[in-house]
């Protein structure tokens, strides 16, 4: 049995007391995603008062998340993970022309550094709550993304990782998570079978589990997706942006991160209409934006999106309210669709994204046929993962490729053919 | 044999520091209701005030998420354990 009572990692970062989104107390910066009152989730304190530079300093800063460290839920330079962050923005006429909308872009997270998915900027603010709260040991559960990054964040900050995902995750998921030598435990189960066994981990052994005991610092690396899609757009906001929804912590991320900047001034108008997307054989939380009020009803996952698996969402509830509040709407997305949309995406922009991340293009085009987008909206649609994660996926619908032998006149019979 | 009811570290408190506390009844509702009754600071993070499941607080009968098997008006017996887990973790 392994604990970590002991401090290894000399702090040089301090993490900002918790209020409780719930109930409104109040403690100071620990380890703790939940409120010892009432069980409501903690939510990190920002000081009213600190100083926020303006688009000018934030401009000149380094590219990555921590630009924006004034947003992020720390005192002081992070330890870890300082190159994480600002992926492209990049504008698709193609994709737009699908839609029927004026402009549409892709936020790029399918090039995150280091580990090729959105989850490195939650990952790169938890490790640093880590760093801030002497722990040397960190986890996770996960679906398989949130692996892959919370062991390759680990392992280049020489910490110890234990993570557990679900035994049946893709090839990809597995040996992107194993190569950077983690603890990694395969749980029979879905995943949240593992997450279920993760919060009794966390109170355990005392480690710092990102999503579990740190979450309430490693939520705060989400808002960084809509700081860069401000910054990228040229200090405005777009009118609607679609993302994909597992936990549902995005979606209410990208809320507050618009708002973040609408308060500081460094853009103007209002918050893009929000649109959440997910797999049809696990979506409850847009089933809980049609039903309008209510509480998440979990499901039992049926999806090939497995990053997007998760039946009982914890930020189900907030992500369905943020979505009504803005104007937005659900999509739940067949696999079928979700295939397709991966090879639109691929073909349209030279963009090769995940399942999950081919949610939000199969369910930005499944809003569009419904009449939600507006031919004068300008439309992000946030692609989390890099399809090189999950090739079971797509390896059936391609054609095979023709082998020939290495003669002029095969190349050319091929080429004729082509013609044809 | 009794039902055994788990609670974290965070609800232990309310509970005089007890991780596990021994409880009946026909249902969880009643198990509940059981601990609530001899636990009062333990009783309103348990239930609501009409005795109804908070949807932020998740109880597990012996490992399986009891919102798939009626939630408070699920059947328990002598033997089973049941665990409690704040819904925040997760995504």
């Amino acid at each position: 049995m392994t604990t970590t009572a002991a401090p290894t990692i000399r702090p040089t970062i301090t993490a900002t007391p918790l209020r409780c989104r719930n109930c409104g107390a109040e403690r100071a910066a620990a380890p703790v995603s939940i409120c010892e009152q009432c069980l409501g989730p903690f939510e990190p304190v920002y000081d009213p008062n600190r100083t926020l530079p303006d688009a000018r300093i934030i401009a000149g800063r380094g590219p990555s998340l921590w630009r924006y460290k004034e947003w992020l839920p720390f005192q002081g330079e992070p330890v870890y993970s300082r190159d994480s962050g600002f992926t492209p923005l990049v504008e698709t006429p193609a994709l737009a022309r699908r839609l029927g909308v004026a402009r549409a872009w892709v936020k790029n997270d399918t090039v995150s550094h280091p580990s090729l998915s959105f989850k490195d900027r939650v990952v790169a603010a938890a490790i640093n709550a880590a760093a801030a709260f002497g722990l040397d040991t960190i986890g996770c559960a996960s679906t398989g993304n949130l692996a892959n990054a919370v062991a390759s964040h680990a392992a280049r900050a020489g910490l110890t990782a234990w993570i557990f995902i679900p035994d049946d995750l893709e090839l990809g998921k597995v040996l992107g998570t194993a190569i950077y030598g983690p603890k990694l435990v395969r749980v029979r189960g879905t995943y949240d079978d593992v997450n279920r066994l993760c919060a009794q981990v966390a109170d355990r052994f005392g480690w710092g589990l990102v999503n579990v005991n740190l979450r309430s610092y490693y939520g705060e690396g989400s808002k960084t997706v809509a700081y860069e899609i401000a910054e990228q757009l040229g200090w405005r906001l777009p009118s609607a942006v679609v993302a994909p929804m597992a936990g549902g912590s995005l979606v209410s991320k990208l809320f507050k991160g618009f708002g973040d900047f609408l308060d500081a001034g460094l853009v103007s108008g209002r918050a893009p209409r929000l649109y959440g997307a997910q797999g049809d054989g696990c979506a409850p939380i847009v089933r809980l934006v049609e039903r309008g009020s209510g509480n998440i009803v979990p499901e039992v996952p049926h999806t090939i999106a497995r990053s997007l698996a998760i039946g009982n969402p914890a930020d189900g509830g907030i992500a369905s309210t943020v979505i009504r509040e803005t104007g937005g709407w659900g999509a739940a997305v067949s696999d079928a669709e979700i295939v397709d949309a991966i090879q639109v995406l691929a073909r349209d922009t030279g963009i090769f994204a995940e399942t999950a991340g081919c949610v939000t293009v199969a369910g930005a085009l499944a809003l569009a046929r419904s009449g939600r987008l507006r031919s004068d909206d300008e439309v992000v649609l946030c692609i989390t993962g890099h399809g090189l994660k999950t090739l079971e996926a797509v390896s059936g619908s391609l054609p095979e490729a023709p082998v020939i032998s290495p003669r002029l006149r095969e190349v050319a019979a091929l080429v004729e053919k082509a013609a044809q | 044999m009794a039902i055994t009811l788990n609670l974290p570290s965070v609800l232990a408190a309310h509970a005089g520091g007890a991780r596990t506390i021994e409880t009946k009844g026909r249902t969880l509702g009643e198990a509940v209701a059981d601990v609530a009754a001899r636990f009062p600071a333990l009783g309103p993070r348990l239930q609501d005030k009409d005795g109804k499941p908070y949807p932020f607080v998740v109880f597990y009968i012996n490992d399986e998420d009891v919102r798939f098997r009626g939630g408070f008006e699920a059947p328990i017996q002598d033997g089973d354990e049941v665990t409690v887990i704040p819904a925040i973790a997760g995504g």
